[in-house]
């Protein structure tokens, strides 16, 4: 009898992961995680428009217990570059399961945020960096000085700068576009879909994308409106 | 009718391939596709040139063979529609249709618009059956079907294996396929037993032939003649993640693909290695 030589691809976790249905469900879960994130964010940026206090005691709240923040940002990391890793892979292979292409392919069943998904992610990417660096590190500090308790100052200094503004705004609608894809499709990459269910599914992904982008695009534009200064 | 024909016309595997022009004035609006070009056929071969070569069998839309693209769409324009029923009154007169055959790694050119879909027959032998004890037929309602799953794996079964949700696919995924496969056994009880490792064995072969991965798109469903739901990419899905949770024994094998020809055969295609 044959002895079998185990290789990584006889691990069960690293077969499933090796195969395109495993990638997209660790995808789904990736995506779920940060689409949660997503959304409490947006719940506490909201309160910007409670005053200076309320925002900076927030944030002093989310700080209080490192342990705790950093326990949120490793689950945050791993999902970010489980996500990345994943697409990076199926992208790869996207592009090597066609190697002569078509003269033209018409789109005829799909939406616009599915077909740009590998766009709006690597911008989205783009964006976080950005985003991390201006305030949550204050290495670029685009409208004055970063004072790291000022949560508030540095915000509204940042989305004076008509360029940090606007940036900020196409990213969000990059967001709405991933999500309103993501936001349906996880279920299906795990294996849900049910004819009666699955276009609820699909409606509210585009009702929360849209919420969500609208809650975050108020608070710069309120800066730039001067309602909040 | 008048119409003019841009057809992509590619001796074998390795030559060059390129676009050819026919026109066609003698075109009947009642003629399907597959009918326009066995006219344009007898003309080549009455001039002595090299038929285009397009594969087909029923030509009543059942059997999967035909297919190809017209102007960027699987099948051509016409929904739920093999392009052997695809007939040519729904083109307008003097329109330039360019036809194209699928275009995927899995999927080999043969040649002009024929390409070797055997990465289909390897996906359905690594796990498309359902295993019987054969003997005398069973009692008629021995297994009890409810009707929902009776219909639900009908839907599912009544894909033809044509392969255009991997030619639309901009992923050149072949998830539909698969999961129509997996699904109208596993939602049946004579398919149940062998859930877990059909849709385990299956995916594993979809991957080995180098199809692309699923992004939930669902440009498949637009253009499959028998318009398989999305659905069935789930149930794929629910079943392998079940299926790589519940796996006891190591018991997935993949089927190397091959791209060849037997040396026996007696078709005139391209055997030179890649």
């Amino acid at each position: 009898m044959a002895t079998t030589v185990l290789g990584a691809r006889d691990v069960r976790p690293a077969r499933f992961w090796a195969s395109t249905n495993g990638k997209k469900a660790v995808m789904a879960v990736t995506g779920a995680i940060l689409f949660l994130f997503v959304i409490g964010h947006m719940l506490g940026n909201l309160q910007i428009f409670e005053g200076p206090e309320k925002l900076n005691d927030y944030g002093h709240f989310l700080h209080s217990v490192p342990e705790i923040l950093w326990a949120v940002r490793s689950v945050l990391i791993v999902s970010v570059v489980l996500h990345i890793w994943a697409s990076v892979q199926l992208a790869v292979r996207k592009t090597k399961a066609r190697p002569v292409g078509y003269s033209h392919r018409d789109n005829i069943a799909s939406s616009y945020a599915s077909r740009t998904m590998y766009w709006s992610g690597p911008i989205l990417l783009a964006f976080v960096i950005y985003h991390l660096l201006h305030l949550t590190a204050g290495v670029i500090q685009p409208g004055g000085e970063f004072v790291p308790a000022d949560v508030y100052h540095n915000v509204v200094a940042g989305f004076q700068v008509w360029y940090v503004s606007a940036w900020y705004v196409f990213s969000m609608v990059l967001l709405a576009f991933h999500i309103r894809h993501g936001a349906w499709s996880m279920f299906q990459s795990v294996g849900f879909n049910h004819p009666r269910h699955t276009p609820i599914l699909k409606k509210g992904a585009l009702a929360l994308a849209i919420l969500i982008a609208a809650g975050y695009i108020s608070v710069p534009v309120s800066v730039m409106l001067g309602v909040v200064k | 009718m008048r119409l003019k024909l841009k057809i992509w016309r590619q001796q074998s595997r390795s030559a060059a391939g390129k676009f050819v022009s026919y026109p066609m004035d003698d075109a009947n609006p009642d003629m399907s596709m597959l009918e326009c070009l066995d006219v344009l056929n007898e003309r080549l071969i009455e001039a002595g040139e090299d038929p285009v070569a397009f594969e087909h069998d029923c030509r009543e839309g059942i059997c999967g063979s035909c297919g190809f693209m017209i102007n960027g769409v699987a099948h051509g324009p016409l929904p739920a529609t093999t392009v052997c029923q695809l007939t040519l009154r729904h083109f307008k007169e003097g329109q330039e249709l360019v036809l194209e055959p699928w275009r995927a790694r899995a999927f080999p050119l043969i040649k002009d618009l024929v390409v070797d879909r055997r990465s289909f027959d390897r996906i359905i032998s690594s796990g498309g059956y359902v295993s019987v004890s054969t003997g005398s037929a069973p009692d008629g309602n021995a297994i009890l079907v409810s009707k929902e799953s009776a219909d639900r794996a009908m839907d599912a079964a009544a894909c033809i294996g044509c392969g255009a949700c991997v030619a639309a696919c901009p992923n050149a995924s072949a998830a539909l396929f698969t999961g129509a496969k997996i699904a109208h056994l596993g939602i049946l009880p004579q398919g149940k037993p062998e859930r877990d490792v059909r849709a385990l064995r299956m995916v594993a072969q979809m991957n080995a032939e180098g199809f692309g991965g699923c992004t939930n798109i669902g440009e498949c469903t637009g253009v499959c003649p028998k318009e398989i739901p999305l659905e069935v990419i789930a149930a794929m899905n629910r079943d392998y993640i079940r299926g790589s949770w519940r796996e006891r024994d190591n018991l997935v094998t993949t089927i190397r693909p091959f791209t060849e020809w037997s040396t026996g055969s007696k078709l005139k295609v391209d055997r030179a290695t890649e």
